[in-house]
């Protein structure tokens, strides 16, 4: 079977310092991997060369039928990038919701104005999203009024307003307290149970472990380190706690979270 | 009857602070400092009052000859002090100087506030017009034609009564022949010395006509000063008995027959009594200066907006050659007055065959003058959006233009509006300056309103208060999108 995600030899750098050198790397379509590193290490930017969002000098990236090269040029090839980023979502640390908008509008602004979907069937979408997310009855409210946690399961919904095959976190809990982490990674299970492929970049990947099938960590230029296959637990989602699988979760604790 | 009443204030005042300025007659100033000073103009001011090109340092003119030999029969040295000629009877007044002498005609409003000596020259308007126009032969034909002429001048007056004339004014002469060359007015109509001088040597312009009206030219004093006019109107009657006088004008080409008819006044010293001008029938000229300065403004601000947003843009997602040019325009704008950008855009542009009309280049000089100041504000406000809002966009599947315009700038607009209404508020006042390129806007009718009544302070008050009542709104609401800011941090 081929994988969802392919990366070829992939080179970044900024200024004159390579972050990214001779990355490879694939995803298993359905796959929940975890990528772990120290902070600098270039984490965020893996996440943003997959979706483009930072142009890469060397090497290449397919997802599922989409090749994108080093070099490419955002206006000119606006189509293929377009259609990337229909196929992976990304969901920040730092949530970056869109102030000016209402929570329905952050979810729809999106298919509206790039899909041409019509502003209806947008709505009507986004709103399934929210009630999956929890948040039903925030959709007329503003961001700010928002906690932490209920703006991250915004910003979940909006990534998956596009309908991606595979959606790609940026430390999603590390902004959060204990309480609104757990809503979070109940969220990640859920929709982790619909078949999507995920890439978490966390330093917390004990919470979760219930869902990981893969845990991968970068060292210096993002180089791969250790690499580790979990049996994925698939546990109702509910409390924690739990010890079914002392294997895996020894696999998860020994890499220490930096 | 309020208003006689602050009149009345405000007249007290002005005899209160013109009182400090200066007491008691002139010539016991004169004597004891051996100097006469006389106010003058010297821009624009041959053959009265000019500098010599060949020995800058020293002004020539038939108005210098005079002085030098009223002068020598006072036994005190002539001096002039140089005044825009607009500004001759209120720096006078003021006590500047001892006299106002240069082509400044007798009237009667202005005898209303000043004494004259006698008559030192009698003049007539002359109408110049291209080579090239048949159309003008007499003042009759200048019906419905764009005429030029000087601020608070005889000839301004006459072609005011005349009624259907549009009277272009302007500060000086050689604005006024260089804009008839230029064909943005239809002729000019100043006095006879200046048409014989600058229109006279020029090719492309001639004088058609007989000269018109009859005016007279006479040093101004103070009204507490009769001793030193006294003074002048002999020095001046010994100076025309001896034929001194036409030997000055004889030089300057100016003598006419018509200057025989100056011995009749040299023995009637009687004042006439002044005329009032009352300022109640200025304030429908200062609301029509009012229209036109909001809608300057409001077409500049337009302008200012459009330009500034395309200014802003090419600097930050251009290439490096938008970028280079954007950055160089708003910088060359920022760092050159906006006078002076005026008088090139109105005065300079025609040598490259631009030919704008006043009222098109007083929008575009203010216009562009503040899209440098707007992209700059726009700049700012769309950097003030976090990064991370852009990337969030793109990370849906937006382009550049569609995140700079559904996520961003719906955001920089909470930082944007309130410099960006302070700076129409800054725009709106300095649409004061284009005056010099003859539009007509507020302040430029105070300015003639005010030379021609004399009341400065009144008519400065009323405007001022016009000024205020159309920006002190703008300042509000300025003030509550400020208070707004303060709370609606972006996101
Ligand atoms: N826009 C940028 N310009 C220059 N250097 C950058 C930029 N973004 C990130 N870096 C550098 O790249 C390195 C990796 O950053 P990042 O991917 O954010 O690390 P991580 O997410 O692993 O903490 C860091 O050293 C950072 O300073
Ligand atoms: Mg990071």
């Amino acid at each position: 079977m081929p994988s969802f995600i392919e990366v070829r030899d992939l080179g970044k750098k900024f200024n004159s310092t390579w972050i990214i050198k001779n990355l490879n790397l694939s995803f298993d379509e359905g796959e929940i991997a975890i990528i772990q590193g120290s902070s600098g290490i270039g984490k965020s930017t893996f996440l943003r060369c997959l979706c483009y969002l930072t142009p890469f000098e060397k090497g290449r990236v397919r997802v599922g039928s989409i090749e994108i090269e080093a070099g490419m040029n955002e206006r000119k090839h606006h189509q293929t990038i377009l259609a990337l980023r229909q196929q992976l979502g990304f969901v920040f640390q730092s949530f970056n919701l869109f102030g000016h908008l209402t929570v329905l509008q952050n979810i729809t602004i999106g298919p509206i104005k790039v899909w041409g979907v019509t502003p209806h069937k947008a709505e009507r979408e986004a709103k399934a999203l929210l009630r999956r997310v929890g948040l039903k009855n925030k959709a007329e409210e503003h961001p700010r009024s928002l906690s932490g946690g209920q703006q991250q399961r915004v910003a979940i919904a909006r990534a998956l307003a596009l309908r991606p095959k595979g959606i790609l976190f940026d430390e999603p809990t590390s902004n959060l307290d204990p309480a609104m982490k757990q809503e979070i990674v109940e969220v990640i299970e859920d929709f982790a149970n619909d078949g999507l492929t995920m890439l978490i970049v966390t330093h917390e990947p004990a919470f979760l472990r219930r869902v990981a099938t893969r845990l991968i960590e970068f060292g210096s230029q993002c180089s791969v380190v250790s690499e580790n296959a979990l049996p994925k637990l698939l546990l109702p989602a509910s409390p924690p706690a739990d010890n079914q699988n002392p294997d895996a979760l020894a696999a998860l604790t020994v890499s220490s979270p930096n | 009857m309020k208003f006689s009443a602050f009149r009345f204030f405000f007249l007290s005042l002005l005899t209160l602070v013109a009182g400090f300025a200066h007491a008691g007659e002139a010539w016991d100033r004169v004597m004891k400092t051996g100097e006469l000073r006389y106010g003058t103009d010297p821009a624009g001011g041959a053959p009265y009052l000019f500098q010599d090109k060949h020995n800058p340092d020293r002004m020539i003119g038939f108005e210098v000859d005079l002085m030098e030999a009223i002068g020598k029969r006072l036994g005190v040295t002539a001096k002039p002090v140089a005044i825009d000629w607009d500004q001759l009877v209120p720096a006078l007044m003021r006590g500047d100087f001892d006299i106002a002498l240069n082509g400044l005609e007798v009237t009667d409003e202005r005898k209303g506030m000043i004494s004259f000596s006698h008559p030192y020259y009698i003049f007539s308007q002359q109408i110049t017009v291209r080579q090239d126009d048949a159309r003008v032969k007499k003042f009759e034909d200048l019906r419905g034609r764009r005429v030029g002429t000087m601020a608070a001048t005889l000839a301004k007056d006459m072609l005011e009564e005349h009624g259907q004339i549009k009277i272009v004014t302007y500060p000086g002469p050689i604005e006024i022949y260089g804009d008839l060359e230029l064909g943005r007015i239809d002729a000019a109509f100043l006095d006879t010395p200046m048409a014989a001088f600058y229109a006279g040597p020029k090719p492309s312009l001639k004088n058609v006509g007989e000269p018109v009206g009859e005016g007279l030219y006479a040093a101004g004093l103070r009204k507490d000063s009769p001793i030193l006019r006294d003074k002048l109107n002999a020095a001046l009657k010994k100076l025309y008995s001896l034929g001194e006088l036409k030997k000055i004008y004889d030089k300057w080409d100016l003598w006419t027959q018509n200057q025989e008819k100056l011995s009749g006044f040299f023995n009637d010293s009687a004042q006439t009594g002044a005329a009032e001008v009352s300022i109640l029938k200025f304030i429908p000229l200062l609301l029509q200066g009012a229209s036109v300065t909001i809608a300057i403004s409001v077409l500049a601000m337009a302008l200012a907006v459009g330009a500034g947003f395309a200014l802003c843009v090419a600097k930050l997602y251009g290439n490096k050659f938008l970028r280079f040019l954007s950055h160089a325009a708003v910088e060359i704008i920022r760092g050159t007055p906006l006078l002076l950008q005026l008088y090139v855009i109105y005065y300079g542009l025609p040598t490259l065959g631009i030919k704008l009309n006043a009222f098109v280049a007083a929008v575009l000089g203010i216009g562009l003058n503040y899209a440098a100041c707007e992209s700059e504000i726009y700049r700012a406000g769309i950097l003030s959006v976090p990064k991370g809002q852009d990337e969030a966009a793109r990370s849906i599947g937006m382009s550049a233009r569609q995140s700079l315009f559904h996520i961003i700038l719906p955001q920089a607009f909470r930082v944007i509006l309130p410099p960006s209404t302070n700076d129409f508020i800054a725009l709106f006042k300095d649409t004061s300056l284009v005056s010099v390129i003859t539009v007509v806007e507020l302040t430029k009718v105070y300015n003639q309103a005010a030379l021609s009544s004399l009341h400065f302070l009144e008519l400065g008050f009323i405007t001022a208060a016009l000024y205020f009542a159309m920006s002190y709104p703008l300042a509000i609401w300025s003030r509550r999108l400020e208070a707004n800011r303060q709370h609606a941090i972006i996101y």
